[in-house]
């Protein structure tokens, strides 16, 4: 049995097609969907957690994936926050869903939860200063 | 009881001056009442940290030998404008440089304030008088005669919200907006912001002394699209974008801290700039206008995914709901963003009233006031010269 996060990026046009559903249907994997952005004309991203499935299942959903298109990467990437240099303005707060990166509200200084965060991505282009970068 | 400046002057000089930041004023107005407080405090210190694009830098570099009239200039790759005198130009913060588009006048502006030299380029025809038909060396800010930033647009007074109805992810200067109302982005300061705290601009005109950048600088002119004539609330708050500053000062005293080059994806260069402006408590009223708090301050959140000029407002909502961290649109609770820095506006009011209190920046009356009814107008896009 293992527990592995994975993300999952779309070409456009692939969202539609249910391939979650068929990870769990067809592969019998535990999922569970940390985040999701997909919508028809844009890049989908997916991030899961699979767990309770066992080495050789994970590799097969997996492969399954890759047949149809999408590219799957281990969540190893993560996000640094080049701290001395942030200007606690917020903008990156505004794309962070899971809150990793949040405005203390009493210092309205920023902060950064690793734990929380799903590498994403978005808080990348949109602090103005970039200073999150992905590191790998 | 009326306080004149020179009486302020005075208490300051012998150190008895009561000077608070506007967020110790509240609390003194919860303590005292606003009337006390009028009384009891001098001078209340506002301050803002955002994005400011219309900014910018003027600078002389002095003569080569043999001279040159620089028509076409470039820093570190960034277009300046040289259509002034043979060594004046004009770097705009915005500017971007012609190979890198994520590097900008702003960058520039950073980079000289950080004590760096730049690549100065300069071509020209040459003349008579200045033989010269190319330039290129290594400029600091310690090496040029004179450097001043000098921004047509600081400080709005107010400022709408943005969010994004369309299917898609919008990058603009109000940030990332994420689609089907994904979240609302907002730009001011609020109650913290100079030109709210004294909304008809009774202290605030032509030649105030501010905090600009990290330096001591002055307001030059109203600032461009400067429209005092929006809807207000029966405090004054304007409920939209309203006055705004043209700012001056010396950029060689300016420092990175206060001045920061940044860039909005797939919309371009920027720069955040600091502005603090001191305000007198010269009475009861503009004590009671200095004690607006977020809760009083109203904005409308605008749709920025519908491409043209009269987007539609979709709510009217206060700072104080912007803060809490989501609003309510079309029934939905979103969430909500800044993108200027209280972390930053409120050292730069912090800094601002010690400034103040140990007499260093002193307190003038405006040499002229901002013009109170300057109508806003659009661009007519005209097919002939004699078209209405
Ligand atoms: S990548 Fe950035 S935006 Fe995404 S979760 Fe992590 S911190 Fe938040
Ligand atoms: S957007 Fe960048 S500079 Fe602004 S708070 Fe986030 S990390 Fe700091």
């Amino acid at each position: 049995m293992i527990k592995k996060r994975i993300v999952i990026t779309f070409p456009p046009g692939l969202a539609e097609k249910p391939l979650t559903y068929h990870l769990v249907k067809d592969f019998d994997l535990v999922i569970n969907i940390l985040f999701a952005r997909i919508s028809p004309e844009e890049e989908g991203k997916l991030v899961l957690e699979i767990g309770n499935s066992s080495e050789e299942q994970v590799e097969r959903g997996l492969a399954f994936l890759r047949e149809n298109g999408a590219q799957v990467e281990p969540l190893s990437r993560e996000i640094t926050w080049n701290e001395a240099e942030c200007i606690h303005c917020g903008a990156c707060t505004a794309v962070c869903r899971p809150q990793a990166l949040a405005l203390n509200p009493e210092s309205w200084e920023l902060s950064f939860d690793q734990d929380r965060c799903i590498v994403c991505e978005q808080c990348v282009t949109a602090c103005p200063l970039g200073i999150l970068r992905v590191s790998f | 009881m009326a306080k004149s400046y020179e009486e302020i002057a005075h208490r300051i000089r012998q150190g008895k001056a009561v000077v608070l930041t506007k967020e110790e004023f509240l609390k003194a107005v919860d303590e005292q009442g606003v009337d006390r407080a009028a009384e009891t405090v001098d001078v209340v210190t506002t301050a803002t940290f955002g994005a400011m694009c219309s900014s910018g830098a003027f600078l002389n570099f002095g003569h080569a030998d043999p001279p040159i009239k620089m028509s076409r200039v470039w820093l570190n790759g960034v277009p300046a404008y040289g259509g002034l005198a043979a060594v004046d130009a004009y770097l705009g913060a915005t500017e971007q440089s012609e190979l890198d588009p994520t590097y900008g006048g702003a960058h520039v502006i950073e980079e000289l304030v950080a004590g760096k030299r730049v690549r100065l380029r300069a071509v020209s025809q040459g003349t008579d008088c200045y033989p010269r038909r190319e330039v290129e060396t290594w400029v600091s800010l310690r090496e040029v005669n004179q450097a001043y930033l000098f921004n047509p647009r600081n400080a709005y007074q107010n400022y709408a919200a943005a969010t994004n109805g369309s299917d898609r992810t919008i990058y603009t200067y109000m940030g990332t907006l994420l689609p089907r109302y994904g979240n609302v982005t907002y730009s001011t300061a609020g109650q913290l912001s100079p030109l709210l705290n004294d909304p008809y601009y009774r202290t605030i005109g032509v030649g105030t002394r501010v905090f600009l950048g990290g330096a001591q600088g002055y307001v030059a002119w109203e600032g461009t699209q400067h429209n005092p004539a929006v809807k207000r609330t029966d405090q004054g708050v304007p409920l939209g974008g309203a006055g705004t500053l043209a700012l001056i000062g010396n950029l060689k005293e300016m420092s990175r801290e206060y001045l920061r080059a940044a860039v909005f994806h797939r919309y371009g260069v920027t720069l955040y700039v600091g502005v603090g402006v001191p305000i007198p408590v010269l009475d009861q009223d503009l004590a009671a206008q200095l004690a607006i708090r977020d809760k009083d301050i109203l904005t409308s959140v605008y749709d920025y995914g519908v491409p043209v000029r009269s987007r539609p407002a979709l709510a009217q909502v206060s700072y104080a709901e912007l803060r809490s961290g989501a609003v309510t649109l079309q029934g939905r609770r979103v969430p909500t963003a800044p993108l200027s820095s209280l972390a930053k506006a409120r050292r730069i009011a912090a800094l601002l009233r010690e400034e103040v209190r140990a007499g260093r920046f002193a307190l003038n009356p405006p040499v002229q006031p901002l013009p109170a009814t300057t109508p806003f107008r659009p661009l007519t896009i005209r097919q002939a010269e004699g078209e209405e």
